[in-house]
């Protein structure tokens, strides 16, 4: 059979695995996060004064589509280096999960 | 003299810039839009103020990837001006293009009022037809516009004298209290070690006409038709 680029991508897309990569970006240690303070300053005054620190980030979840753990997981870096975070103010770590029935 | 406008989905200040070069400056601008490759010919790119992309993610970060951003790097590279404007600014240093990250103001308020910038450095095309030491008064409007760099980043700027302009009072004295967003070193706006490229987060093209206010944006504008003169 004849690949075209068109069919090629079908036949990629069925093979590949799909995994759920869940992506956390929070402030670096050093930078100062306004949105922590006021939460933490908020759920001390609701009386949980045994609170130490707040910091506020983001989530994302995004969905790979990779015939394997090792090339979700490089895909995953690249993009929270490039979008998903700012490195000059932010950490950024995340999890894959494993697709179901994976091989 | 001509001015390339940069229009991203969700602009709001490109009329504001266009309406001052074209009708208070006498010069000429166009519109690029975002899904431009080129500039057309130009002298001077402005990366104006709005809210790109619904700000998602973070100020400038979606914007700093269109199609467009690639002929303004070159422009830059070419020793281009390269001027970011409040969310011009955040795109620029999204991308690179200028030191540091500008996030959530301290005070976690959307600041729109009147504030004052003292010149840091008279030697950038921007700044050139003013002294150091002037104090201008020019209009803010962000939610975004905590600057922040790492010291190792900050003492370079220093070294360099790429900070332009700094929040103070009407006096010229840098304070606390004059600083509407908790930006680092009460810094306003910087320049790249070049001098070509420079962002800051008030709005200089918002004060160029007595009836708003102030016309203390006017000299920014100018300094920059003075450099491109001369070449």
């Amino acid at each position: 059979m004849k690949h075209t680029a068109k069919s090629f991508a079908a036949w990629k897309g069925a093979h590949d695995l799909l995994w759920k990569a869940k992506v956390e970006v929070t402030l670096k240690k050093e930078v100062r996060d306004p949105q922590g303070l006021a939460v933490e300053k908020s759920l001390k005054t609701l009386g949980y004064e045994m609170v130490q620190r707040v910091r506020v980030g983001k989530y994302m979840e995004v969905f790979i589509e990779a015939d394997s753990r090792k090339k979700a997981s490089l895909l995953v870096e690249e993009m929270s280096e490039r979008l998903l975070s700012n490195p000059v103010i932010e950490d950024y770590s995340y999890t894959l999960q494993e697709p179901e029935g994976g091989k | 003299m001509k001015f390339a406008v940069l229009v991203f989905p969700g602009s709001n200040c490109d009329l504001d810039a266009y309406h001052l070069v074209q009708d208070v400056l006498n010069h000429e601008a166009h519109y690029v839009r975002y899904d431009q490759m080129t500039l057309g010919r130009c002298d001077a790119v402005i990366l104006p103020g709005g809210f790109s992309y619904g700000d998602y993610l973070r100020s400038g970060a979606i914007a700093r990837f269109s199609p467009i951003m690639e002929a303004v790097q070159e422009f830059a590279e070419q020793g281009g001006l390269v001027f970011g404007i409040c969310n011009g600014f955040q795109v620029l240093t999204e991308a690179g293009m200028l030191p540091g990250a500008l996030y959530r103001n301290q005070n976690l308020q959307f600041r729109c009022r009147q504030v004052f910038l003292r010149i840091e450095n008279d030697d950038t095309p921007y700044t050139g037809s003013a002294a150091r030491g002037d104090v201008l008064k020019i209009p803010v409007a962000h939610g975004d516009g905590c600057y922040y760099a790492p010291p190792d980043v900050l003492d370079k700027l220093d070294e360099n004298r790429q900070i332009i302009f700094r929040y103070s009072n009407a006096k010229g004295e840098i304070t606390e209290e004059a600083n509407p967003n908790g930006s680092l070193d009460n810094i306003a706006g910087v320049c790249n070690k070049r001098g070509n490229v420079a962002g800051m987060m008030p709005h200089p093209e918002r004060a160029g006409e007595a009836v708003l206010g102030s016309e203390d944006g006017l000299v920014i504008f100018k300094s920059i038709c003075h450099y491109m003169e001369q070449f």
